[in-house]
């Protein structure tokens, strides 16, 4: 989908959040000049093209209760990587499940999961049990807990 | 730590903060937001209760910032833009003023510290990809210690749903 400089306007018009009132796409194209009828078709033309991945609500984890946050990382060797992958990728505990760039020696992992839970324990015993039904005993990983939180906000456009 | 733990059992156990039907306006909503004239109405109506009710407690859960946003996920790569998850690895003394020049790029979409030798994680969003290593380069300048930038590479789950 190649953007336009009235999608450009949209996407930063709504990137903060949508307006909270009866008639949001409505209210949208009057900030950036365009009728409800063209906002809302936009809109289902990004979604659709995946430039909006998802519309709705984003959470802070933390407030709701999620206060371990676990990014666990492991060293899967290249051949069994996409195997591994789908694997944690749908385990309902797993939030976010990405290949990255391995940085040898110093860092080896080149899974990163995520992992949000109410206590520690229960996250580690997730990643337990994990490690045994789907087999991954001789895969080496690291569990990292989140500290502070300094910043959290989406990226911003424009 | 303990501070932090303490404070939000406060908040799961108090039952002030949020009811039922706010419990189901987010589990309902991270799943998608209707696009068509009166969007609230249509997810009032699903879920049993006034559009201006729906309209009100997205805006309180908002202003307490139980939500972090109410609008669009975008596809940072598909806007054009470039994103990386960048690790550094600061000693303790050091910690607070490099974590203070990190934020101050606006480019630092966020940024936790983690229990690790890399203990500084954030995740940078660039308005075009090769942004990425100028910004990288800054921040290497900035505060005298190594990027590690661990790129995507592949996408296998991204789900970044909560149950509440």
């Amino acid at each position: 989908m190649v953007l336009t400089d009235q999608d450009n306007r949209l996407i930063a018009a709504i990137q903060g959040g949508l307006p909270l009132v009866e008639h949001p796409y409505a209210e949208v194209g009057r900030q950036i000049g365009l009728s409800e009828s063209a906002v809302i078709e936009r809109i289902e033309t990004m979604q659709q093209t995946g430039i909006i991945k998802r519309l709705g609500v984003v959470v802070r984890h933390h407030e709701l209760g999620y206060v371990a946050n676990a990014m666990v990382v492991w060293d899967v060797p290249d051949e069994r990587l996409d195997t591994v992958g789908e694997l944690l990728g749908s385990q309902r505990c797993v939030t976010l499940c990405y290949q990255r760039l391995r940085h040898q020696p110093e860092w080896p992992y080149n899974l990163f999961s995520m992992i949000h839970g109410f206590s520690r324990e229960s996250v580690l015993s997730h990643i337990d049990e994990m490690v045994e039904t789907l087999g991954l005993q001789d895969i080496n990983y690291q569990v990292l807990f989140s500290g502070r939180r300094f910043k959290q906000r989406g990226a911003r456009y424009q | 730590m303990v501070v932090a733990l303490n404070s939000a059992v406060r908040v799961i156990n108090d039952p002030g903060m949020m009811d039922s039907t706010d419990r189901t306006i987010i589990n309902t909503l991270q799943g998608g937001f209707p696009i068509c004239d009166r969007p609230y109405a249509v997810v009032a109506e699903q879920l049993g209760i006034d559009e201006s009710d729906l309209i009100q407690r997205l805006q309180a859960m908002l202003e307490k910032k139980q939500l972090s946003r109410f609008g669009p996920m975008y596809h940072a790569e598909r806007l054009g833009g470039g994103l990386s998850l960048c690790a550094m690895a600061i000693p303790e003394a050091d910690f607070e003023r490099v974590a203070e020049q990190v934020n101050a790029f606006p480019e630092v979409a966020h940024n936790y510290a983690r229990e690790h030798k890399l203990n500084m994680w954030f995740v940078l969003a660039t308005e075009t990809p090769e942004r990425i290593d100028a910004v990288l380069a800054e921040i290497e300048q900035q505060t005298g210690y190594r990027v590690y930038n661990m790129p995507k590479k592949e996408e296998f789950f991204v789900g970044l749903k909560f149950d509440v």
